[in-house]
């Protein structure tokens, strides 16, 4: 079951197609990354999901019905990635106002403030305004806002953004525990080692249109070169053969490109009919940074600013 | 409604609760009665300076009938002093006359501007000598002049008293009224640039940090715009509430440092009064002068129709407040971090709120003037205007027209400011043109 389906989403600004004819859906209690260069439309298609801005056309679904932007935003959290908080409001005071905007009733907000304040050990901030706290402590701080009202769809942009590796581990956890306990969780970045580490389903999007979507597993055997690494002391005479091309060789360690209709078999046994010691191997996927740059290299870097017809 | 509720009352409680709240509510009237003490301490000062006159060419009856007042022009006649001289005698100028007493255009050097207070005070002296002179000339004597002018100047006094359908009457004291309309009109005007400011610098603070975005993803961003005018305009009330309060209470403790003996001298005019006689008529010696004047001041300070005046004040502050405040939200939700964009948007905005503040003050003295009457009808200026006139009484018509299209115009003003603060909240970046807020303003949907 999908807790989000989008058909055919577009939104046109006076200059540029932000978003130009997106589909996807998003199954329900899945962590999925959106991705995309800076000024792709990320922004702006998480705006339109959080009910902010509207779709020139197309259609949203939340839950299978149509996305009803003044009831549904209760089931949503949206952090953006630009952080936003009043500097001169008390942190706890702060929290409880913004529950309490999500629709919490005076005495939940503030039981589950407390309890999130002391999961992140932040009870002595209570009574600090905004503009004490540090950067990766402000960031904290509107994760809690954030998932403070239970909401089934956490929206986070560019979580990590700002924090130490301990923090940042703090959040995560938080990110992998609400996805245990069902929900659904948007991840935009274009950090990719993240992506690959927290996502279960990503969806590429560039210059407003999607251009990749799928599970992370799935994706890079989409774009896997039949690349392998082998562990053993090569020596060059071995290499004289049709089967595989060489793409990079040390003393003990060898990556090579398997010509078509070789099978990995062919290689190793290759190599054993030679009798070379053989000490791992293993097939070389590319990460998801090198399959993002592959797609995104060659557009150009920066949009431009188009005409809209 | 109910999260609307819930930004009004963050709105009210970070302000109420600031510091500068409590220090501006009781900085302003203090320093309103500074101002006003200051300009009129200035303007008795300067017009107070002596100025000492030569006066040459003499056609022989002026020294006779020119006469000056020592605290304000003295003149001395002195053949010796001419307009290259006159400095080093001591003089401030020196009027020069002329032998043909048909001429009456006459030439006065002086080493500084004299003032037009200085030139009138001349004038009319001059114009007295030549009336005292003919006079003379008709058989009669200056001691019979002088006698009758001391008997007569200043000795008539009138009091206005306005009378009801049912008979009743009520002092009026038609320059008390101007200055109390004077003083509500400048309140409205303050008012509507500090609370129009406070609006416009907390919508742009939600917007630089960026918190905007968090909270329209939780409400409407009409219903963030909504929410926060009508904090500040409560704060706005509550401060008004509050000043209200601490000069009536100041009038109250002013009124026990009154001797005994006067009070009761005044309970006793109070009592004439009443009973139909004229005040003081009867045993004008048993009352002393301070006596009566405080028992005029107190009894015009009570004919004001205050009530009046308070509920339209409050529907004015409001009105004024509302037409102008979410134009100031919409002029915040534009700009971002630089405050000098604010100032060259702002402008068409304090245009019209100067322009009711100029029509108020130079025409103070005549409230049914066509500039007052059309300016507390339009409402860009009438809140200012409007105060100007209500002391002295407005056709129902008039103030029933002024309210309704002030009601009209905020709704109007909210209603387009929505439209381009949903918009301008989010953009970043450059700041917006006048014509593209017009798009967004008039766009459908």
């Amino acid at each position: 079951m999908n807790i989000l389906e989008l058909h055919h989403l577009k939104k046109h600004f006076a200059t540029q197609k932000a978003v130009d004819d997106i589909s996807f859906n998003i199954a329900r209690g899945s962590i999925f990354g959106l991705l995309g260069p800076n000024g792709a439309g990320k922004t702006t298609l998480l705006r339109m999901i959080t009910g902010i801005f509207y779709p020139d056309s197309g259609e949203i679904l939340f839950n299978g019905k149509r996305f009803d932007a003044m009831n549904d935003v209760v089931g949503i959290g949206y952090m953006p990635e630009e952080r936003g908080l009043y500097k001169k409001m008390k942190i706890g005071e702060q929290a409880l106002y913004l529950a309490r905007l999500k629709g919490l009733s005076k005495s939940e907000a503030l039981e589950r403030t407390k309890e999130w304040f002391v999961k992140f050990e932040m009870q002595s901030w209570w009574n600090k305004k905004v503009e004490d706290l540090s950067k990766g402590m402000s960031q904290k701080l509107q994760f809690v806002t954030t998932v403070l009202h239970r909401p089934k769809l956490v929206i986070l942009d560019e979580p990590f953004s700002g924090l130490d590796p301990v923090n940042a581990n703090l959040i995560k956890d938080e990110i992998f525990n609400l996805s245990k306990t069902g929900t659904t969780i948007i991840f935009s970045t274009h950090r990719m080692e993240q992506v690959e580490e927290i996502c279960d389903h990503i969806v590429l999007v560039n210059k407003g249109q999607k251009i990749l979507d799928g599970s992370v597993k799935q994706v890079k055997n989409d774009f896997k070169e039949n690349l392998y690494r082998i562990g053993a002391h090569v020596l060059p005479e071995h290499l004289m053969t049709p089967a595989f091309e060489v793409k990079k060789h040390s003393e003990d360690n060898l990556l090579v490109k398997l010509a078509d209709g070789t099978s990995t078999n062919d290689l190793l046994r290759h190599f054993i009919s030679k009798g070379v010691a053989i000490q791992s191997f293993k097939e070389e996927l590319p990460s998801l940074n090198e399959i993002f740059i592959r797609l995104v290299e060659g557009t150009t870097a920066a949009r431009q600013f188009q005409s809209i017809a | 409604m109910n999260k609307i509720s819930l930004i009004i009352k963050r709105e009210y409680i970070t302000r109420v609760r600031n510091k500068t709240f409590l220090l501006s509510t009781f900085l302003l009237p203090i320093m309103m009665i500074l101002f006003i003490f200051g300009t009129t301490f200035f303007a008795t000062k300067s017009a107070q300076k002596q100025q000492r006159v030569a006066v040459v060419n003499d056609p022989g009856f002026m020294r006779e009938h020119l006469k000056g007042d020592s605290a304000k022009v003295l003149f001395t006649f002195d053949a010796t002093v001419n307009d290259s001289n006159f400095i080093d005698k001591g003089y401030d100028g020196v009027l020069v006359l002329n032998k043909d007493t048909g001429n009456k255009k006459f030439l006065i050097s002086s080493k500084k501007t004299l003032g037009t207070f200085a030139i009138g005070y001349i004038e009319d002296k001059l114009d007295k000598a030549f009336e005292n002179r003919q006079l003379q000339n008709k058989g009669i004597k200056i001691a019979d002049i002088d006698s009758i002018t001391k008997k007569t100047n200043g000795a008539s006094s009138i009091r206005n008293v306005l009378k009801d359908e049912n008979g009743k009457s009520k002092q009026v004291n038609a320059s008390l009224n101007s200055t109390i309309g004077f003083i509500c009109g400048i309140l409205i005007y303050i008012t509507m640039f500090i609370f129009g400011a406070m609006v416009m610098r907390g919508v742009m603070e939600e917007k630089t940090n960026r918190i905007a975005e968090v909270i329209v993803s939780s409400i409407k961003p009409f219903q963030l715009m909504l929410g926060k005018i009508i904090g500040i305009g409560a704060v706005g009330l509550t401060q008004l509430l509050l000043w209200v309060i601490l000069i009536s209470g100041l009038f109250a403790v002013a009124q026990l440092f009154v001797p005994a003996d006067i009070m009761q001298q005044v309970q006793q005019l109070q009592q004439q009064q009443n009973s139909g006689m004229i005040p003081g008529a009867g045993s004008a010696a048993a009352v002393s002068d301070t006596a009566s004047k405080f028992f005029e001041f107190r009894n015009s300070i009570l004919g004001i129709p205050w009530f009046r005046i308070i509920s339209t004040f409050i529907f004015y502050f409001l009105g004024g407040y509302l037409f102008y405040s979410s134009l100031f939200a919409a002029i915040g939700s534009v700009i971002n971090e630089d405050p000098q964009e604010a100032q060259s948007l702002m402008l068409p905005i304090t245009m019209p709120i100067i322009f009711g503040f100029i029509i108020l003050s130079s025409n103070m003295t005549t409230p049914d003037s066509p500039a007052m009457v059309w300016g507390s009808i339009i409402p860009f200026t009438s809140p200012i205007v409007m105060m100007g006139r209500i002391a002295g009484g407005v056709p129902w018509w008039q103030l029933c027209l002024s309210m309704l299209f002030l009601i009209g115009g905020f709704l109007f003003t909210t209603w387009m400011a929505g439209k381009i603060y949903r918009t301008g909240i989010l953009m970043y970046g450059k700041k917006a043109s006048w014509k593209e807020m017009w798009k967004w303003a008039f766009r459908k949907s």
